[in-house]
């Protein structure tokens, strides 16, 4: 017989499962009470770029050299470099150009992680970090050359399996390049 | 589906006045079109839909393209004698393009599910008075996409239900898509300089 | 009738003859919650009927086009991400069609398969938020977008762990996808695929013999065959009129020919049946995916040859087009040699969709407008770009 409102009441109980089962079943309670939990962030996940420098000195150790193809490439064009007339070596004993400035505007750039691609010395990288709020709409919304550089140990935190990778390569490359001195 | 070759036939044996001629496409796509003229543009479209061995009834997309004007350089070998012995030079012209706007039509059929057909239309010029025949009286889903090209490159499209911008607000002036079009400071501000 | 090309054309209802005083001018729109973004109807009411509705868009009209011919073909791959932001990665998947189309690049089989996995995963999550936000509309105000996103988030995670963000993937390039799955992801992709038929279960047992569903959506806004083809209407609208078109089976683009899936159609075209639609797609999307997530083959999943930078595909001009969750999304790419396109077309689904809506909406009452709107499936980032 058609219980007049049947189909309400089908799906009234199903209301129910949903209600009394998140008491019982963590499947059903999927509410992250952030920010006092927090879920573990991807290996991939991408937010805004950074520099890395290897070593402990940053503006020596800085992998960047200046090469501009970031700049060609970004398709809002947020990256500002200004080539420096200085020059300083790179992990292999290369003396190599450097950036005087180089400003990302944040408030442009859209993650889309094209600068990470076409770059060929693994110096810019994506970051994680997503709690950047300021008060000011915008000089602080453009991350200058000292706020932009963080370390490998960091790149290594964020981005294990992608570090991995990096480090390897340029290992690699800094060993052959050893050997060849040393012939 | 048949050659565009075989279509074409088709059309003028249908549609005796008609100007058609096969545009075709250099690359690896090899999409070709015909371009169609102006004044039996109409006919040639109902008989694209009617026509039992096309049914071309699904008009997918109505773009239009702006080709300003340019000069063309052609290069081409002329026997020449040059102090009594015949040789062969490339001699390069340089002739004017006129420029005008199109309009492309992609059409496919759903009832047979084949295609793509692809028709264009040309005005005279890219002057304010561009007109070229509405088609949205065979394909009403041209209505929103010939609006558009209206609204974004400045073609007048005779016998469109309802004529007027889209995309942008009513008392825009110029036509944002054409190539030489310069955003006044109002519609895009200069950007301050950099600290 | 001809116009000057700056003449404002009139207010509607005063259009030539005076407003009739018993009828009601108003303009649902911009702000409005149930407009599914900027977007605006002029609705002339005669008491609660609608007699003409007129649609105003534009507000978010960000010239996609015309950025696209002062950028290079990899620099506009992000931006067609922001197109319809519900499903970046089919509008990824359709321009790297084009372009592909237009160079004549060839795609490893491994990115074809996660190509299709990707857009199936984008399909699911797309009829997902409809289903929510339709129900929205009509008052169920959270229970069903709640569960629907519930469900939503697992696939939403699947993305991040994959391309590196939720909705921007920016994840296909001209020859490929831009990097292999990480380990563990295809466990996890099959996992969500395997419970997905219980929660379709839940979730069609919530809400499909509801009556005030029913009755708010049968009988409203019926959408003939015939004018759905005339009016280049694609995608589940069409198909919940009863017409047999689905891109995927007619164009055998991609490697769908090696799935077996059946298209669902409708046989009203009310709204009800372009839920109902929706809702079995989400079925056969789900027989796609746990055969592509098997049969996934070792292998490439970019072709090494591929140029990211200095990228000239040769004279020419391609239309690439796709079966996206909302209707038939093309590109029309014409190229002169130079790293840029000269001419770079999106054909909006949404866009084309909307131009039957007048016809859907005469008659009803303002109540019904909305949710035949929800039942269109427009997102304003495709009609405006």
């Amino acid at each position: 017989m058609m219980v007049p409102g049947q189909g309400i009441l089908k799906g009234l109980a199903e209301t129910a499962r949903n209600f009394f089962g998140s008491y019982v079943s963590p499947e059903r309670l999927v509410t992250v009470q952030y920010p006092e939990e927090r879920l573990a962030s991807k290996e991939a996940a991408r937010n805004f770029p950074f520099l890395v420098f290897d070593g402990d000195d940053w503006q020596q150790g800085l992998r960047c050299v200046a090469c501009q193809i970031c700049e060609k490439e970004c398709p809002p064009k947020c990256i500002t470099i200004i080539k420096d007339t200085v020059r300083k070596p790179d992990y292999v004993g290369k003396l190599q150009f450097q950036p005087q400035r180089f400003d990302i505007d944040i408030s442009v750039c859209m993650s889309c992680q094209i600068c990470v691609e076409v770059c060929p010395f693994d110096a810019i990288k994506m970051d994680t970090e997503f709690e950047l709020s300021t008060a000011d709409r915008f000089d602080q919304l453009r991350l200058r050359k000292h706020q932009l550089a963080k370390s490998n140990h960091y790149y290594q935190r964020i981005h294990p399996v992608e570090s991995a990778e990096v480090d390897g390569r340029l290992g690699a490359e800094k060993a052959k390049a050893e050997a060849k001195a040393r012939k | 589906m048949e050659s565009l070759e075989q279509i074409k036939l088709w059309i003028e044996g249908a549609v005796p006045d008609a100007r058609i001629e096969i545009v075709a496409n250099p690359g690896p796509a090899a999409q070709h079109s015909l371009l169609v003229g102006l004044d039996q543009a109409v006919p040639v479209a109902r008989f694209l839909l009617e026509d039992s061995r096309l049914r071309l009834d699904y008009a997918s997309n109505v773009t239009g393209v702006d080709w300003p004007e340019t000069m063309l350089k052609e290069k081409r070998k002329v026997k020449q004698t040059i102090d009594g012995v015949e040789r062969e030079i490339e001699e390069t012209s340089e002739h004017v393009r006129p420029g005008y706007l199109e309009v492309v039509y992609h059409l496919y059929s759903m009832a047979l599910k084949q295609g793509p057909v692809i028709l264009r239309l040309r005005t005279r010029d890219r002057t304010a008075s561009a007109r070229v025949p509405s088609l949205t009286p065979v394909w009403r889903g041209a209505e929103f996409q010939e609006r558009e090209v209206f609204d974004l490159f400045g073609v007048l499209f005779d016998g469109h239900p309802d004529l007027r911008r889209i995309l942008m607000w009513d008392g825009f002036r110029d036509f944002p898509m054409r190539k030489d079009y310069t955003p006044t400071p109002e519609v895009e501000p200069v950007p301050a300089p950099i600290p | 009738m001809s116009l000057q090309p700056f003449q404002v054309i009139p207010r509607l209802g005063s259009e030539g003859e005076p407003l009739d005083g018993e009828q009601l001018e108003i303009s649902m729109g911009p702000q409005h919650p149930s407009t599914h973004g900027v977007f605006r109807m002029d609705l002339v009411l005669d008491g609660e009927r609608v007699i003409r509705l007129k649609p105003v868009f534009g507000y978010l009209h960000r010239n996609h086009e015309k950025i696209g011919e002062n950028m290079t073909y990899l620099g506009s791959m992000p931006y067609t991400d922001r197109l319809d932001y519900f499903c970046s990665l089919t509008n990824n998947w359709a321009y790297a069609l084009a372009v592909e189309k237009l160079a004549g690049i060839q795609v490893p089989e491994r990115a074809e398969y996660l190509r299709v996995i990707t857009a199936e995963l984008t399909r699911l999550q797309n009829h997902l938020s409809l289903a929510g936000f339709l129900l929205q509309d009509m008052g169920a105000s959270g229970t069903p977008l709640m569960y629907a996103f519930r469900q939503r988030e697992k696939i939403l995670d699947l993305f991040e762990s994959l391309t590196g963000a939720r909705m921007m993937c920016n994840y296909m390039r001209f020859g490929g996808c831009r990097c292999d799955v990480p380990d563990g992801w295809l466990d996890q992709a099959r996992l969500v695929v395997e419970e997905f038929p219980r929660f379709l279960d839940e979730f069609q047992a919530l809400l499909d013999e509801n009556e005030i569903l029913m009755s708010r959506t049968q009988g409203v806004g019926v959408l003939s065959s015939a004018l759905a083809v005339n009016a280049g209407v694609t995608g589940p609208m069409l198909r919940a009129s009863g017409v047999n078109y689905d891109l995927r089976k007619v164009d055998h683009y991609g490697i769908y020919d090696r799935f077996s899936f059946q298209v669902p159609l409708g046989d009203h075209g009310d709204v009800y049946d372009r839920y109902m639609v929706r809702v079995l797609e989400m079925r056969e999307s789900l027989k796609i995916l746990e055969s592509a997530l098997r049969t996934l083959p070792p292998g490439p999943v970019l072709d090494p040859k591929t140029k990211l930078r200095g990228f000239r595909p040769k004279p020419g001009e391609a239309y690439g087009r796709i079966e996206a969750p909302k209707g038939e999304l093309g590109f029309y790419l014409i190229s002169d040699g130079s790293p840029n396109p000269y001419r770079y077309r999106v054909r909006p689904p949404s866009f084309i969709n909307l131009t039957i809506l007048e016809d859907l909406c005469l008659g009803h009452q303002v109540a019904d407008v909305v949710v035949i709107l929800g039942s269109v499936d427009i997102v304003l980032g495709e009609v405006d770009r």
